[in-house]
């Protein structure tokens, strides 16, 4: 059996053994301290509301890693391509498109906003160091911003292309009155696996995703065997841009196509430093231990400091996480020569 | 013809390392020292300095705090708006706490919190790189702002969240914080207190602690090798940066706005000083000036500029062209230029050397 597999073993093991623990805690905190509320029932149902939720912030850490492995780039922009994406398929909803054509024609105008960045952006800067092209990520921020909105107005928006909302309840039989879930995120956790299938497919499968790969483990050596760079960067932010259209679509049915979209890749950050900015696989599990971590701590520690601590909890958790494995969970292993 | 160093010779040691060994730009400095000192205040009206003088010298401030952390040692940060809350609200309960003291010992005393602070935010830097490090400081932005947020004992308990800074008088009868004090008084109290730090800044950067940064910005590793212990380095970059950025962000809520609040210190205040480090030019202290003219002065511009050109667009239109502009001037400097403005100025003068004939 090899190192990673063992690894990844000894984690299937442990981590319900560390939710249980953390339960245990919060239940023994709950017995001395009466702000606390705490019942079992009640624990696994914000473990899952948080799991699910974590699966919309992975959605967007996906595109961040994507271009970060290809390009080196550390795409600031991402957020705002989610709205940018969400609010163009919603315009062209509104002009009377189906929504099915409406998802193939704004996957078509991120491809072009792909091309248009490559060309006008990417490649004056090459060879700049990284936090020059850091700095013209959030410009390129700020412009798809505005743009957007000017674009398509600044309104909050709906976008309800049939996904069910309602909630249900599960496992009756275990915990006392079941657990209410959310239908909504469940579709969304379905997506969102489902997205991460095709990437995956799609880089392990074809000849784009081979040298996809190529480029993202050695830049020279994938140009010296004749991979076309220019395309692949192309290629790649193209696939973020979708990546970041379902993100948006996801987002954007569940709290409305508005300003406020653009910042949610601030919750992506720290799934993405927890994961490694290298690895999908990371910003999953990432993504996925933020949304969970950061609901619990606000439920169930919240109360107890005052309330609010989602907004800086989840950095908190990953700068914690950083000071024992600086390169984030799945990172590739910095190695540093003179 | 003129800017030329030709015949300057030095004949001692001090003269050799002085901050502008060329005479030229000596004179050059003490001429815009008077224009800043007597012209602009006689010429500039009340709103000018308000809107444009004292922001300004605030955020340059800022950004050379940022650009010594940044730019000198190499260390990412998007913490400025979280440490600058530090500065404001430290301030705001010393002054509180002690009427009595004199209100550049508050603004001091208020740096060197923040810079303890700023310490404990950099220890990660010890163990992570890069952006890595650059996310990591956000959890110090967002836990500071909420810090000040949440609890009501650094607001006093104000209901609204929002106090306004008590008045405080630098000599007796000239008052620089509050609702009474002259904006020419603020804008002279200001321009003495940053040019003073800023000069401070200029020679750390210049001495072994300034060299060692700028080794560790370079090649980390190397630098340890060579013998600079990076736990020094960095930790001394962070509490220097956010000694300085804590000193903006009390003089941005006692001069400037002269209300404390923790809302005017978010992340968008982070990037607005990491735009002004980046455009300025990093690693330069004249660049941290430049950038925040830069910045303070764009939004002004793009805001009247459409009246200027006779042209009408609602209010709301123009706060999304603001910032496509914006983000598409960001682009264009760093294609043109990406040393900043700074590298300009210099280049500029290397031209000016060698005018008229250039050979």
């Amino acid at each position: 059996m090899n190192p990673t597999t063992l690894r990844f073993g000894i984690w299937m093991l442990a981590t319900p053994l560390l939710i249980a623990t953390i339960g245990l805690g919060f239940q023994g905190l709950a017995a001395v301290n009466s702000a606390m509320f705490f019942t079992w029932g009640y624990f696994v149902e914000v473990l899952i509301a948080g799991l699910l939720q974590g699966v919309l912030y992975s959605l967007v850490a996906l595109g961040f890693v994507l271009i970060f492995k290809a390009s080196g780039v550390f795409n600031f922009a991402q957020g705002s391509m989610v709205l940018f994406a969400a609010l163009t398929l919603v315009g062209f909803i509104e002009m009377g498109l189906h929504w099915t054509l409406a998802f193939v024609v704004t996957a078509g105008v991120m491809v072009l906003l792909a091309m248009v960045i490559e060309k006008v952006v990417l490649r004056p800067l090459v060879n700049q160091p990284h936090i020059i092209l850091f700095m013209a990520t959030i410009g390129i921020f700020y412009f798809l911003d505005g743009f957007g909105q000017t674009l398509w107005g600044s309104d909050v928006k709906l976008l309800d292309i049939g996904i069910p909302k309602d909630p249900r309840f599960i496992l009756e039989g275990i915990f006392e009155g079941g657990i209410l879930v959310n239908s909504f995120d469940l579709v969304a956790a379905l997506v969102g696996a489902a997205l991460v299938a095709v990437l995956a497919l799609f880089f392990q499968y074809t000849r784009v995703g081979r040298a996809l790969r190529a480029v993202a483990d050695d830049h020279q050596a994938a140009l010296s065997v004749g991979i076309p760079l220019k395309t692949i960067w192309v290629i790649v932010w193209s696939v973020a841009g979708i990546v970041a259209l379902v993100a948006g679509i996801m987002w954007g049915s569940k709290a409305g196509v508005q300003f406020s979209l653009a910042l949610i890749a601030f919750k992506a950050l720290p799934v993405l430093i927890l994961g490694g900015f290298t690895s999908i696989p990371g910003a999953i599990v990432g993504g996925l231990i933020i949304g969970a971590g950061e609901q619990v701590a606000e439920v169930f520690v919240g109360p107890l400091v005052g309330g609010a601590i989602q907004d800086w909890f989840a950095y908190m958790l990953a700068l914690v996480f950083l000071l024992f494995r600086p390169q984030g969970l799945f990172g590739e292993r910095i190695i540093e020569r003179i | 013809m003129l800017y030329r160093e030709a015949g300057q010779f030095k004949t001692s040691y001090s003269a050799d390392q002085s901050i502008f060994p060329i005479r030229q730009d000596r004179i050059a400095l003490v001429l815009f020292g008077l224009v800043a000192v007597l012209a602009v205040p006689a010429l500039a009206s009340n709103y000018f300095l308000e809107t444009i003088f004292v922001p300004f010298l605030v955020f340059a401030m800022a950004a050379i705090g940022l650009n010594i952390l940044t730019g000198y040692c190499g260390q990412l940060s998007l913490g400025t708006g979280g440490f600058m809350a530090c500065g404001a609200f430290f301030s705001y309960k010393l002054a509180i706490a002690f009427p009595d003291l004199h209100i550049i010992v508050v603004f001091l005393l208020a740096g060197f919190g923040t810079a303890a602070v700023g310490v404990l935010f950099g220890v990660p830097s010890l163990r992570i790189k890069g952006f890595y490090l650059a996310v990591a400081t956000l959890a110090a932005q967002f836990f500071l702002v909420w810090v000040f947020n949440k609890f009501g004992w650094w607001t006093n308990y104000s209901p609204s969240g929002v106090i306004s800074a008590p008045p405080r008088e630098i000599f007796p009868g000239f008052a620089v914080t509050g609702a009474q004090a002259d904006p020419i008084t603020k804008y002279l109290f200001l321009l003495a207190f940053v040019a003073l730090l800023a000069l401070m800044a200029k020679n750390l950067v210049r001495s072994s602690i300034g060299r060692s940064w700028m080794a560790i910005r370079d090649m980390d590793i190397a630098a340890e090798i060579i013998g600079i212990r990076p736990l020094w380095a960095k930790l001394s970059a962070f509490a220097v940066s956010s000694f300085y950025i804590g000193i903006a962000g009390a003089l941005w809520a006692f001069v400037y706005t002269g209300s404390v609040e923790a809302l005017a210190f978010q992340i968008d205040r982070s990037f607005q000083v990491l735009f002004m480090v980046i455009i300025g030019g990093l690693g330069s202290i004249l660049g941290s000036f430049l950038g925040a003219a830069f910045i303070v002065l764009l939004p002004i511009l793009l805001n009247n500029a459409p009246g200027l050109l006779g042209l009408r667009i609602s209010v709301e239109l123009i706060s999304h062209l603001e910032f496509m502009i914006f983000g598409g001037l960001i682009i264009f400097f760093l294609i043109v230029e990406p040393h900043g403005l700074a590298r300009l100025w210099q280049i500029g003068k290397e031209k000016l050397r060698l005018w008229p004939f250039p050979y």
